[in-house]
C-alpha cells in the first residue's frame, strides 16, 4: 500500500497536526500522538485518512484525535477519539466500533510466580477448557427473553445476583458495570437473539485471558493501592458485547445513512453515519448502545468469575486466601457524556473512544473511592509475547477529553501476519519463551503473532512522553487463551 | 474468472470480489465472506434458504445480502457455500443460498465475522465484469 501523503505537521515530540486546511469539509484539525519512529508506521496505512475524515463530523470539539496505538479501520481509525457538543453535535455508531463496550478487566491474585510455575500448564488447560471461546461459542448463561431485557438494563449486577461473581466487583467496574438510559426497546429482537447464548462467551480474533506475572513496578504507591508487587500473578480478561453489539452497530448504521440526507450531513465516509445526539435517532441508538454496553459488561464478568474457579480448582485454595479481586474494568469502544470546561464554560460532550480508553485524573468525581487519589486504572494489553501495562490518568489527559491508547495497536494485517508465520510455530515459539498459549481458531496464533503488533513498550513511551498517563506496572504473559 | 482475492488492511479483512455480472458479484462476495468464517472446501449440504431484501441502491443492498447472511450463520447455525441471486431490481433481489448445519462442522470454523462494513463501499463497472472492495470487522 502506498504510504498517506497528506500533510502532517509536527507540533512538538508526541504531537502531530493534520490541519484542517487538508480537505473542505474538515471542522477542526486532527491531532496524532506519535513518535517520529511510530508515525512512519502510522503513515503506513490510512489511518491518518479516517482522523481527518473524522473531523468532518458536525459539532466535533476542538480537534479529532488519534492515540499512538491508532491503526486503519473502518469510519474513525482504531486509537480514535471524537468529542461532539451534544447540542449542535451527532453521534456515530462508526465512530464507536462494532464490538460496542470491547474491554479490558484485570484481576490480582495472591499467587506469586514460584506457585503458579508448576502447575502453569494444568492452568492453562483448564482455562482453555472451562472459559468457551472461538466462533460460534456458547455461552454458560441461558436467559429467557425477559431476562435478556433485564440484563441489558442492570448489566453485570443482574449477572453477579445470578451467582457469577460478587458485589464488590460492581465497585470496580466503569459506570458500575451497568450505564444508566439503556433502553432494550430500541435494541431489535435480531440483535437479541444474537446475544442470546453468548454471555459468558470470549469470542475470536484478539479477544483474550491472559494469565500474567508483574515483572516491573513503576509507582510503588499507587501499585500499594491497586494490591499489586513485582512477582505477583494478575489476570487480564478482553472481549466485548459478542453478537448483540455487533447488530446493534449494523442496523443503527444502516440507519444512519438515512439521516445524512435528512439532517443535511456530510461526511466523506458512510461508515461515519451519524445522527444529532438529541435527535430520535440519535437517542434510539444511545439507548441501545448503553444495552450493548451492559452486556459486554455482564460478558467480563461472567468470564472472570469462570476464571476464579478454574483458578479455585487448580490450587486448591479459598476464594478469601485466592484474593482474586477485580482492579478494575473499563471499555475501550464506547461513548460517554462526560463534562469539560471548553472556553471557560461548562459542556456536555459526547466522547467517542474506537480503540482508546477512558483516563480520568486524580480525585475524579466518578472514580471509585479507593482511586481517588491514583487516578482511573488504565489496563492496557500488548501482544501474546510482550509486555502487558497497568496505567494511570492524569490531569494533563484533559487536553484528550481525558482520553488514552487501548493496546499495542496493530502493524500487520492478519493475512500478512500469516504469511510472516508460515512454517513457524508459534506456540512453540512463545513456549521457549515460556508463555504457553493455546487458541480455538486455526490461524489465531499466527494473525495474534507478537511481530504483527507493535511494540508496546514504545507506545507506552509516546503516552508517558506527552503526559496523557502514568506508569504503574508492567506485566509479563505466562499463559494465553485465544479465542 | 477469480471470484474473489484478500487485500492487506491492518485491522480487518479486506477482499476484492469479482462477477462477470452484479448477480454474480454479489454470489462471490457471500462465498468470500463464508470462505473466510470456515472451511468450505468439499462441503456439501442439505438446507437451503430463500431470501428477499430491499434497500435503497445495490452498495447497501450488498451488505444488506451479506448481513442476512450473518445473522442466519450465528443465529440458525448454518454454514453457506453455495448462493444464487436475482437482481430484480436495483433495490430488490431474491435470493437462495445451500448451507449445512454448523453443528456437523465446528471443526471447520476458522474466522469470527462481525460485520461487513459500508467503509469506502463502491461497487465498480469494468468493461466486461464489476468489483468491489469490502471490509469486513473480524
Amino acid at each position: 500500500m502506498a504510504p498517506w501523503n497528506g500533510p502532517l505537521e509536527k507540533i512538538d515530540e508526541f504531537r502531530w497536526r493534520i490541519p484542517k486546511s487538508y480537505m473542505n469539509g474538515m471542522r477542526v484539525d486532527g491531532v496524532i500522538y506519535a513518535d517520529d519512529k511510530m508515525i512512519e508506521d502510522i503513515r503506513s496505512d490510512k489511518a491518518a485518512e479516517q482522523v481527518a475524515n473524522a473531523a468532518f463530523l458536525p459539532g466535533i470539539v476542538k480537534y479529532s484525535l488519534a492515540m499512538p496505538d491508532c491503526h486503519w479501520g473502518y469510519g474513525l481509525c482504531i486509537g480514535g477519539v471524537v468529542a461532539t457538543d451534544i447540542d449542535t453535535g451527532v453521534v456515530s455508531p462508526g465512530a464507536i466500533g462494532f464490538d460496542i463496550n470491547c474491554g479490558v478487566r484485570l484481576v490480582k491474585t495472591n499467587l506469586k510466580e514460584a506457585e503458579v510455575q508448576p502447575k502453569l500448564k494444568d492452568l492453562v488447560y483448564a482455562l482453555y477448557n472451562d472459559i468457551p471461546a472461538g466462533v460460534g461459542s456458547k455461552g454458560d448463561i441461558k436467559v429467557s427473553a425477559k431476562e435478556e431485557r433485564e440484563l441489558l438494563v442492570e448489566g453485570s449486577k443482574w449477572v453477579v445476583e445470578h451467582g457469577y461473581g460478587r458485589q464488590e466487583d460492581l465497585e470496580y467496574t466503569e459506570e458500575r458495570g451497568a450505564i444508566k438510559g439503556a433502553d432494550p426497546d430500541k435494541v431489535s429482537q435480531r440483535a437479541c437473539e444474537r446475544g442470546k447464548n453468548q454471555a459468558g462467551t470470549l469470542g475470536s480474533g484478539n479477544h483474550f485471558l491472559e494469565t500474567q506475572v508483574i515483572d516491573e513496578v513503576y509507582d510503588e504507591t499507587a501499585a500499594a493501592v491497586f494490591g499489586l508487587e513485582k512477582g505477583q500473578i494478575t489476570l487480564m480478561i478482553h472481549s466485548g458485547s459478542r453478537g448483540l453489539g455487533y447488530q446493534v452497530c449494523d442496523e443503527y448504521s444502516k440507519d444512519f445513512i438515512r439521516c445524512l440526507s435528512k439532517y443535511n450531513i456530510n461526511v466523506p465516509d458512510r461508515q461515519l453515519a451519524c445522527a444529532p445526539v438529541k435527535s430520535e435517532e440519535g437517542k434510539a441508538y444511545l439507548g441501545a448502545m448503553k444495552c450493548a454496553a451492559n452486556y459486554a459488561w455482564a460478558n467480563r464478568q461472567c468470564l472472570m468469575h469462570l476464571a476464579r474457579l478454574v483458578f479455585e480448582k487448580i490450587f486448591r485454595i479459598s476464594p478469601k486466601d485466592l484474593g482474586m479481586d477485580l482492579i478494575y474494568d473499563v471499555a475501550h469502544n464506547i461513548a460517554k457524556m462526560e463534562k469539560y470546561d471548553i472556553d471557560a464554560n461548562e459542556k456536555v460532550l459526547c466522547v467517542h473512544r474506537k480503540g482508546a480508553t477512558r483516563a480520568f485524573p486524580p480525585g475524579h468525581p466518578e472514580l471509585p473511592a479507593k482511586y481517588k487519589k491514583t487516578g482511573q486504572p488504565v489496563i492496557i494489553p500488548g501482544d501474546m509475547g510482550r509486555n502487558s501495562y497497568l496505567l494511570v490518568g492524569t490531569k494533563k489527559a484533559e487536553e484528550t477529553f481525558y482520553s488514552t491508547f487501548h493496546g499495542a495497536g496493530r502493524r500487520l494485517s492478519r493475512s500478512a501476519a500469516i504469511r510472516a508465520c508460515r512454517g513457524r510455530s508459534i506456540s512453540g515459539e512463545l513456549e521457549k519463551k515460556g508463555i504457553l498459549v493455546m487458541s480455538s481458531g486455526r490461524e489465531t496464533l499466527a494473525e495474534e503473532a507478537p511481530e504483527a503488533y507493535k511494540d508496546v513498550n514504545e507506545v507506552v513511551s509516546v503516552v508517558t512522553g506527552a503526559g496523557i498517563s502514568k506508569k504503574v506496572c508492567r506485566m509479563r504473559p505466562l499463559g494465553v487463551i485465544k479465542g | 474468472m477469480k471470484r474473489y482475492e484478500q487485500f492487506s488492511h491492518t485491522a480487518d479483512i479486506g477482499v476484492r470480489v469479482f462477477g462477470r455480472t452484479l448477480e454474480e458479484l454479489f454470489e462471490n462476495a457471500a462465498f468470500a465472506m463464508f470462505d473466510i468464517i470456515a472451511d468450505l472446501d468439499g462441503l456439501k449440504g442439505d438446507i437451503t434458504r430463500d431470501f428477499e431484501l430491499t434497500a435503497p441502491n445495490y452498495e447497501e443492498l450488498l451488505i444488506s445480502w451479506l448481513d442476512e447472511l450473518l445473522y442466519n450463520f450465528y443465529t440458525k447455525g448454518i454454514i453457506f457455500y453455495k448462493f444464487e441471486v436475482t437482481l430484480v431490481s436495483a433495490d430488490l433481489i431474491n435470493a437462495k443460498a445451500f448451507g449445512r448445519a454448523v453443528s456437523d462442522n465446528r471443526n471447520r470454523l476458522k474466522t469470527e465475522i462481525k460485520a461487513a462494513t459500508y467503509y469506502n463501499l463502491k461497487i465498480i463497472k469494468k468493461d466486461d465484469y464489476y468489483e468491489v472492495d469490502i471490509i469486513f470487522d473480524v
